[in-house]
């Protein structure tokens, strides 16, 4: 028996799975939406994902918004945030690179590697202006698929100026450049273009973007956001084929490298996992509890900060 | 703020006849209340305050103490009681720190207040030092915490000791305790480290010094198995700031002062970067304005340092797991630079 490890990276958009083994090679991929339900989504991932045979699986890690809850659930062996993630997987399979670009659901970040470690790296702060949440709700807006952006993006000659500071003043630009009767392309690639400019400048802040770059995350999917991205850094910017997967990969890794391992069954279908959210009113602090069960059985509970539960 | 309750506690109790009423801690609800009745744009530590104000209020205080100064802060007392009275409170809030005035005895005289003469001089040097103490207990907390091999032997003899501090009679009382306490934190296992990790921590005053404020991140960090250093502390922003500040002046990078501790961070950078720190965490709390004036100059001498620098804006409504996030990987990053 080979031993396979699975990697969760369960983001507040998109929810994604791989199967890697003991060489980092991917078996198996999944990539779906979280639709505001960590669990529900991670459950379709495992009964989407297939470990193939001959393997059995010793590890499990897990990353992103949700990483505690569904670790938890899980039992898994490697719990851990998304930028060290992603920097792992990226210095696995691209040694060379020293910039990542990173724009996911609803925070972007860049990290910078030099010698074959993170030396240092920057990520949002509260607001999400400029990631994927925006583009996708600026396309319903515009009527149309949020995968369609990039390739009418391209068509474009002429892409408007459009506010990159805030999600609201892009938005009501947009609104008046549509209302004054500037064609679709242009305010779909002036939007592109004000995601690189919102970034560059509320992300990476005057840092020092060395080349080789890459660029990862849903967002790297656009093809319009890659040209401007080339086209203001007047650099080559790489993309991996497998970019939007790098947080789920980067754990997978990490979790092959734990020490901790066991052998693992993938056969959650039937077990009911429930999360009860109750107030506390022992004291004064009224801290919501988050009681997590499995089949009945508690497991955790959460969000006391008094240190009573 | 923080747990400088107790000697301010043991001065007023002390110097006045009056009944002095113990603010409550910082909970949920005084964030609540305070946020209710603030601007929106305000910075949070006016929030907290006038909280506990209210909940002070509710407790039966009539007359609120307010320290602050340096910046807009040393305004807030005013606007607080003007919101207080507007609540239907009726109220006073005095500052002790704000416009340069020291605590006078003439100053005080004003207020309806029942001073005890005799040991007015003798309560304050108890005082401040308590202070002077306190802080240096806690910067030893700071730099040990992290290797005890018991988990929470600091904190239990940390409470211990400020419960001992809270009745002492005297000065020689105090000093005793002290060294009783110092003795009894010098004593406690501690686990060999095989590196040392050391974090910076520096930004705006509030946010620091008081736990509910900042997530309590120097446990946080402690429990990472990091060492914290921590520059501002009351002994610091009171005894020794005047003095610093005279001496940085000098200094190439700022010539003039850029309000509240903005330059004192700014030479805390140089020097922690200097003496070999693996990291600099900056926190301060949303719209503290002097703060964002030193925050591009942090950036640019941590650069030049090649330091890893964190920017933290806490507002009551930051989400604790972005919080986490960001400084659980910004100490991962330490780690791996250290490897």
């Amino acid at each position: 028996m080979k031993e396979c490890y699975l990697g969760i990276d369960i983001g507040s958009i998109s929810t994604k799975g791989v199967v890697i083994d003991k060489e980092y090679h991917l078996l198996d991929s999944c990539y779906l939406e979280t639709k505001g339900n960590p669990i529900e989504a991670v459950k379709q991932v495992l009964r989407q994902i297939k470990i193939p045979e001959g393997y059995h699986l010793y590890g499990i890690g897990t990353t992103g918004s949700a990483r505690k809850l569904i670790g938890l659930l899980l039992n898994a062996n490697v719990i851990k945030n998304e930028i060290t993630a992603h920097a792992v997987a990226t210095m696995t399979y691209h040694p060379e690179v020293k910039t990542i670009l990173e724009i996911g659901g609803q925070d972007s970040k860049v990290i910078q590697i030099r010698n074959h470690m993170i030396s240092d790296y920057a990520m949002n702060t509260l607001c999400a202006a400029g990631t994927g949440a925006f583009l996708s709700s600026q396309a319903k807006r515009l009527g149309m698929d949020v995968k369609d952006f990039g390739s009418l993006a391209l068509t474009s000659q002429n892409p408007t100026n459009i506010a990159a500071r805030c999600t609201v003043f892009a938005e009501s630009d947009l609104v008046h450049k549509a209302q004054i009767g500037y064609p679709k392309e242009d305010i779909v690639a002036g939007l592109c273009k004000s995601v690189v400019l919102n970034y560059l400048n509320n992300v990476c802040k005057g840092k020092k973007l060395e080349a080789p770059i890459i660029f990862q995350g849903g967002v790297s999917k656009n093809e319009g956001v890659l040209k401007y991205f080339k086209e203001i850094l007047k650099e080559e910017v790489m993309v991996d084929p497998n970019g939007h997967l790098m947080g789920a990969l980067g754990i997978a890794i990490l979790s092959s490298k734990n020490p901790r391992k066991e052998e693992y069954h993938l056969d959650f279908e039937n077990v009911s996992f429930k999360t009860i959210g109750k107030e506390c009113h022992d004291c004064s602090n009224r801290c919501e509890l988050l009681q997590i069960y499995r089949e009945e059985e508690l497991l955790d509970i959460w969000g006391s900060k008094c240190g009573k539960y | 703020m923080g747990s400088y309750g107790v000697p301010i506690y043991y001065l007023l109790t002390h110097i006045l006849e009056n009944e002095v009423v113990k603010p409550p801690e910082i909970t949920s609800r005084t964030l609540e209340l305070g946020s209710k009745y603030s601007p929106d744009f305000v910075c949070t530590p006016f929030k907290y305050t006038l909280g506990t104000m209210i909940e002070s209020i509710e407790k039966g205080a009539n007359l609120l103490i307010q320290m602050g100064g340096g910046c807009r802060y040393g305004y807030y007392h005013e606007l607080q009681e003007q919101i207080l009275k507007d609540l239907g409170y009726s109220c006073t809030v005095l500052n002790l720190v704000s416009g340069g005035r020291k605590i006078s005895y003439k100053e005080l005289k004003k207020y309806p207040l029942k001073i005890k003469k005799r040991h007015f001089l003798k309560s304050i040097y108890i005082t401040k030092k308590m202070v002077y103490y306190m802080d240096k207990m806690d910067d030893y907390i700071r730099t040990h915490r992290c290797y005890e091999k018991k988990k929470g032997s600091f904190d239990k003899v940390r409470k211990e000791m400020l419960a001992s501090f809270a009745k002492v009679k005297g000065v020689r009382d105090l000093f005793k305790t002290y060294r009783k306490y110092k003795k009894k934190m010098e004593d406690i296992p501690l686990n060999q480290p095989e590196r040392r990790i050391r974090v910076g921590l520096i930004g705006e005053l509030y946010t620091l010094m008081e736990p509910a404020a900042n997530e309590e991140v120097e446990k946080l960090l402690n429990s990472y198995g990091f060492e914290v250093k921590r520059y501002t502390d009351v002994t610091y922003l009171l005894f020794e700031k005047k003095r610093k500040v005279r001496k940085y002046l000098k200094n190439f990078f700022v010539k003039y002062c850029m309000g509240a501790d903005a330059l004192d961070n700014i030479h805390h950078t140089k020097e922690l970067c200097e003496e070999g720190y693996d990291g600099i965490i900056h926190m301060k709390s949303s719209f503290c304005t002097p703060e964002i004036g030193a925050m591009p100059i942090i950036e640019k001498v941590a650069q030049e340092y090649q330091v890893p620098v964190l920017f933290f804006s806490m507002d009551m409504h930051t989400s604790e797991t972005g919080f986490l996030t960001r400084l659980e990987a910004f100490c991962d990053m330490l780690e791996m630079r250290k490897q």
